[in-house]
């Protein structure tokens, strides 16, 4: 504490205290134009005529900040244990079914989600210049890097917002509302990584439902393609359909078959699959990505409201060199919103 | 003292308009005041009012409990159920949780810290506007078919129940809000707010305590909430994760649930352990006995408390690896509370102990809440709780500690403080009269549930056999004993509130700083900034009992 | 009085075989020991409780003894306490290094103990049960049963599932209890070593009849369990629809929620329900015939009677065909 409060003078009893108690240090902004006008009210507090901004309890403008410095970060705790109960969920379903996480992450659009990790990092970058403006008292470049950071955050809901109608419309969704439209051999994800595995996972499918409808919806490549398929597995039709998958998998190498075991689409003991299958609660991935990403993107949402509120204050000219907590409370919160999504994206991505 | 400057011994009774109960009139003067002793006002007599509608549900469960099978018309097992629902969410979330922090914290921390606010007094506001708005969510459930899940909300049959569960689950994640900031707020408070000379062993107990309570507070607390979201999202949207039906687990839940749960035991009893270590050395006359011991165990258990939620599910199917680690660390925290316990005995030791009111509740906290500890250690060896998990004996257990523990220190509060934060004396033998009733009511109610339960009488029943009716009568003849009891104390509070101010600065001769301003103290709290330099229990010595004013002055020299 | 008499009589009667009765105990604290690992839960119970004892009579002794030996006469006298010392070390340490010690002790003996109970034996009978609202059924060496029927002196793993939410198991005369997780199966273990009928209960909250959730163990000589296994055996597959569906209706809780004398409960009485007609809540109204009944016991959700919750459990691949035939050949009987 450099600066005592220069003096506290005690209410004379007098005087009627009919105007609110003043503002203090989280949240002034509304309080900010009219601080001038409250100041004698009260008598006691506001003494702090060099200090506008500084709230009645508080000694100096030090104190103020490094109260809400700790306080943001206790926030910003609570946060991380707040999303926490997720990541450990997210944790223990991962242990016990790792193949529906392999199975379920082709079915995301990675090149969105990188785009999206981009946006966010650039929008940390301008958060945390916007702090560095407001020290400075630089008005318009703040101005500017909070209108970017905002521009950003909308840019990153823009893409979320593609992504979850894709998925609306792919029936990749949580529960009992997971129907997908492509099986895991028909998505370009995973015939780019594992060709092999797709060309191998398309002769058996087509095998296994020579003769029937597929039950994914609205396929109707499948039939098809079966007798195809048939001939160029050089297998005869009058085997049992259990014999012939069986020998396609005795054959096929295993770079075909591996990444079918690992997302769960044939079982582990290999010889004993009679067909391919869907690991049954793939849904449970969804059920995780929709409330992760969905939580976090509730947080983006609270940021563009803060990020606004802070807008209109730095327009006013209200930050300066003893006054520039909120922009630093603001961008910390930002830098945790980008940290989180820093972490989804692997975890739901790039799975490996 | 403990401060340099004078004080306001001289005027006792500050005007109308200097006091923060009068210095601002109208309804909304209150409701959106910033002032921390005002918020702290309303959120006790809404803590108060949750604590009436709570009881009157305990009681309809102990009527109805008065013989096996039907007994009240028109109650069946589905409004039982629903009854101890209630009964166990109201009291948790709305009653204990709150109840020593937000209300008697809110108005009494910042005086023991000489601060003139919390740090953030709209933060403040905000946290009393979230719990009403989670109070409202919690009545909605009562009305729109309350919920009859137990207040642990257990999947699945949280999720297939046809009762409201979601808004009782969504008034619990908002309340949890309220929590949280009323958490933060006291931590950065107690950081950054301390006055010049009060250096962390110079703090008050009770502000040791809340702050132990906080830092639980901040860091467990989110962890319901987003079970909470979780469970709410799993109910109305068919998430999964917690549905066995659609591969969740459920058992994953009851860890969620306890992580949070019982750090939350913690929040409900530390700041208990903080309003006795106020009370006992200052009616005792007499410094308390090792401070640094009783502050640091605070800090301790709400450590250790994080690492001992799986004790609540030795039968739940979790790893016999699992369980024996959480017993072994549940036994660690029976340490620092043996300590605080022998502590306040020694601090009693050749002291000169007056038994007004506080001190009452303080005694009756040490009986009972010794028999909730010791009771503790059945539970937390594993074999013996395989037997008696989710018995009466789990019941009588917890509530020796929250119903004899927490709200009996929580009582003891409230009569300390009350001339402090009212300016008014209440009538010392009717409250001491209900000191007696509830102590003896208490005891009654839920010492045969020891009995029943370790005899094979297991929790949440409406029926039971023939043979367990004569203690369940017992119980139930206590309970409406405790019933009794708190209304004379809310008979013995109210009508003081119709008098003229007339309590001193500092009835008990207290050395910590609330007592050094007036009662009621002013708006401001504190005429000049208190400086300190010695610790908040020395200086007995240089008070002396005023029969003029019937309270302590400093002693003329 | 009466009144209360008769709510009594009817939850007993709505209870095919009544409540189990508490049966009698040496100890007035806890069950009779019936399993072998009770007596050294109970010794284990008895140290804690006179070790507890103690030490809450002695704070409870020493703080009273404080209050009338330092008790102050008025605030007026000013009374001043004796000096001492504020904080001892040695002596703080002593009274947690004491706590301490005793505490690792229980916690060995607990561990001791839960280990024991947690092991099961490789060569035990093995018997599962299925946990479902409001009931028990419990199946081994061919037979099924709402009643958990063991030898004594032989070592048994119950094997438990639940169909539902939540459910634990919990035998009071044995120690044990163990929780039914939905979608995952559960064990305990236990030896009986003495012949009788204990209770069971369960013990995790399920809903509306919870505490009516009850059940009872049986424990025969090797002898009478023999003749029981073998009779039940024959009994199975003699038994005419009707007896058959009586039997049923008990065994595998059916009669917790329907009566069968018209009284009240959570599902509609049986008495007089073949060929009654009544309304669903999709505004219909059926005639109740064979096929309406089988349908409510495979599918209780498909149509739903106004004026009741629609809590019934499927019964699907629970029964076989000849079990549902007798419990409809039973219900059209109850006229």
């Amino acid at each position: 504490m450099t600066d005592t409060t220069s003096e506290t003078p005690k209410t004379s009893g007098t005087n009627g205290h009919s105007a609110p108690p003043p503002s203090t240090g989280e949240a002034e902004a509304s309080h900010a134009a009219a601080h001038d006008h409250d100041h004698g009210a009260n008598g006691h507090d506001h003494g702090h005529g060099k200090f506008p901004h500084l709230a009645h309890h508080f000694d100096t403008p030090q104190q103020q900040f490094d109260a809400g410095k700790l306080g943001i970060w206790l926030f910003l705790v609570q946060e991380v244990l707040f999303f926490a109960g997720l990541f450990c969920a997210y944790t223990v379903y991962r242990a016990q079914n790792p193949e529906i996480f392999v199975y379920a992450h082709y079915h995301l659009d990675t090149t969105m989600g990188a785009v999206n990790t981009c946006v966010l990092l650039l929008s940390s970058l301008t958060a945390a210049w916007a702090v560095r403006n407001a020290q400075l008292g630089e008005k318009n470049k703040l101005v500017v890097n909070i209108v970017i950071t905002l521009l950003c955050a909308f840019a990153f809901l823009g893409v979320k917002y593609k992504e979850y109608s894709h998925k609306i419309h792919e029936g990749t969704l949580w529960g009992h509302h997971f129907n997908p439209e492509h099986e895991l051999w028909e998505l370009d994800s995973f015939k780019g990584k594992h060709p092999e595995a797709a060309e191998l996972a398309e002769k058996i499918s087509a095998i296994q439902y020579e003769g029937q409808a597929k039950p994914s919806r609205g396929n109707d490549a499948a039939p098809k393609a079966e007798p195809v398929a048939a001939v160029a597995a050089g297998t005869s039709p009058t085997e049992s359909k259990e014999r012939r998958i069986q020998r396609l998998l005795m054959k096929a190498p295993e770079e075909a078959i591996h990444p079918l075991v690992a997302a769960g689409i044939i079982k582990h003991d290999v010889l004993s699959t009679t067909g391919l299958e869907r690991p049954p609660t793939a849904h449970i991935f969804f059920g995780i990505y929709f409330f992760m990403t969905g939580l976090h993107g509730i947080h983006v949402v609270a940021g563009i409201i803060v990020w606004f509120w802070m807008l209109t204050k730095a327009r006013k000219g209200q930050f300066g060199p003893n006054y520039f907590g909120p922009i630093d409370y603001a961008a910390l919160y930002w830098h945790l919103v980008d940290l989180v999504w820093i972490y989804l994206f692997p975890l739901l991505y790039l799975i490996h | 003292m403990a401060t340099t400057t004078t004080t306001d011994f001289a005027s006792p009774v500050p005007s109308a308009t200097d006091n923060y109960l009068g210095n601002e009139k109208g309804i909304l003067s209150w409701l959106l005041t910033l002032d921390h002793k005002r918020i702290g006002v309303m959120y006790l007599f809404s803590v108060l009012a949750s604590f009436a509608l709570g009881g009157l549900f305990a009681l309809l469960v102990r009527a109805e409990l008065w013989t096996p099978g039907p007994t009240l018309p028109r109650v069946d097992a589905d409004m039982y159920n629903q009854f101890f629902t209630l009964h166990g969410a109201i009291m948790v979330f709305l009653v204990i949780i709150p109840g020593i922090p937000a209300a008697l914290g809110n108005i009494i921390l910042p005086l023991q810290l000489g601060a003139k606010d919390v740090a953030f007094p709209r933060l403040n506001l905000m946290s009393y506007h979230v719990w009403i708005l989670g109070a409202c969510f919690m009545l909605l459930s009562l009305v729109m078919g309350a919920a009859d899940t137990g207040w642990t909300f257990y999947t699945p049959y949280s999720t297939m129940t046809e009762t409201a569960v979601i808004p009782a689950a969504f008034g619990a994640f908002v309340l949890g809000f309220s929590s949280i900031f009323t958490g933060l707020n006291f931590i950065v408070t107690i950081h950054k707010m301390r006055p010049k000379g009060m250096t962390w062993f110079r703090m008050p107990l009770f502000v040791w305590a809340l702050y132990s309570t906080a830092l639980i507070q901040v860091l467990a607390t989110p962890v319901i909430a987003i079970t909470l979201l979780m469970l709410i999202v799993e109910r109305a949207f068919g998430i999964g994760i917690f549905d066995p039906a659609l591969g969740g687990d459920p058992v994953l839940f009851e860890h969620f649930f306890w992580f949070y749960s019982h750090p939350a035991v913690y929040i409900m009893i530390v700041p208990a352990f903080g309003v006795i270590s106020e009370i006992i050395p200052v009616f005792s006359r007499k410094a308390i006995f090792g401070y640094k011991f009783i502050a640091l165990s605070s800090v301790a258990i709400a450590i250790l408390g994080f690492l001992v939620w799986g004790h609540h599910m030795f039968v739940s199917g979790q790893s016999t690896l699992a369980g024996t680690i959480f017993s072994a660390i549940t036994f660690l925290i029976a340490i620092p509370t043996a300590i605080k316990t022998f502590n306040w005995l020694s601090t009693m030791y050749k002291g000169r102990i007056h038994l007004e009111t506080p001190m009452l509740y303080a005694l009756a906290f040490l009986w009972v809440f010794t028999i909730g500890g010791v009771t503790g250690m059945f539970l937390a060896v594993m074999s013996v709780d395989v037997h008696l998990h989710d018995t009466y004996f789990v019941v009588a257990h917890f509530h020796y500690v929250m119903m004899g523990g927490s709200i009996t220190a929580f009582l003891g509060g409230l009569h300390y403080w009350w001339p402090k934060a009212f300016g008014r004396m209440y009538k010392e033998s009717t409250s001491r009269l209900a000191a007696v009733v509830v102590f003896l009511g208490l005891n009654l109610t839920f010492f045969p549930q020891f009995i029943l339960g370790s005899r094979g009488m297991p929790r949440r029943y409406y029926n039971y056999l023939e043979e367990f009716e004569g203690l369940h009568q017992l119980s139930t003849i206590g309970a409406f004993m405790l019933g009794l009891g708190f209304l004379i104390t809310a008979y013995s509070l109210l009508t003081s509130l119709k008098k003229k101010f007339d309590a001193p600065a500092n009835p008990w001769g207290g050395t910590t700083l609330e007592w050094q301003t007036a009662s009621p103290p002013p708006y401001y709290n504190f005429a000049t900034p208190p400086e300190v330099n010695r610790g908040p229990y020395d200086g007995y010595d240089t008070l002396e009992y005023d029969e003029k004013i019937k309270g302590y002055v400093p002693t003329k020299a | 009085m009466a009144n209360l008499l008769f709510h009594c009589l009817s939850s007993i009667q709505a209870i095919p075989d009544g409540p189990p009765k508490l049966p009698e105990s040496p100890s007035f604290l806890l069950p009779p020991q019936a399993a072998t690992f009770a007596g050294e839960i109970d010794w284990l119970f008895n140290v804690i409780l006179w070790v507890c004892s103690i030490t809450t009579i002695g704070v409870i002794l020493a703080m009273v003894y404080f209050v009338k030996k330092y008790g102050a006469k008025s605030r007026a006298a000013n009374e001043k306490a004796d000096k001492t010392s504020e904080h001892n070390t040695a002596l703080e340490i002593t009274w947690s290094v004491i706590p301490l010690i005793i505490v690792i002790a229980f916690f060995a003996w607990g561990f001791k103990g839960f280990v024991n109970l947690r092991t099961i034996p490789k060569d035990s009978l093995e018997v599962q049960v299925t946990a479902q609202k409001w009931s028990w059924w419990f199946e081994h060496s061919g037979t099924g049963d709402k009643r958990l029927v063991v030898p004594v002196n032989t070592k048994v793993r119950v094997l438990i599932r639940s169909v539902d939410v939540l459910h634990s198991l919990w035998i009071p005369a044995f120690r044990t209890k163990m929780d039914a997780v939905p979608g995952r199966y559960t064990d305990l273990w236990f030896e009986a070593n003495q012949e009788g009928e204990f209770p069971i209960h369960c013990a995790e909250y399920c809903g509306t009849s919870h505490s009516d959730m009850w059940s009872r163990v049986v424990v025969l000589s090797q002898a009478k369990f023999e003749a029981w296994k073998k009779r039940e055996l024959e009994e199975a597959d003699n038994m005419p629809p009707t007896a058959l569906g009586e039997k049923l209706s008990n065994q595998r809780g059916c009669r917790t929620c329907h009566s069968i004398d018209g009284s009240p409960s959570v599902g509609p009485t049986w008495k007089g329900l073949f060929g009654s007609s009544q309304s669903y809540s999709d505004a219909s109204t059926l005639v109740i015939d064979e096929n309406h009944l089988k349908e409510s016991i495979e599918e209780p959700q498909a149509k739903l009677r106004v004026g009741f919750p629609p809590s019934m459990p499927t019964y699907k691949g629970q029964l076989t065909d000849k079990q549902i035939n007798g419990l409809i050949a039973y219900i059209k009987s109850l006229k």
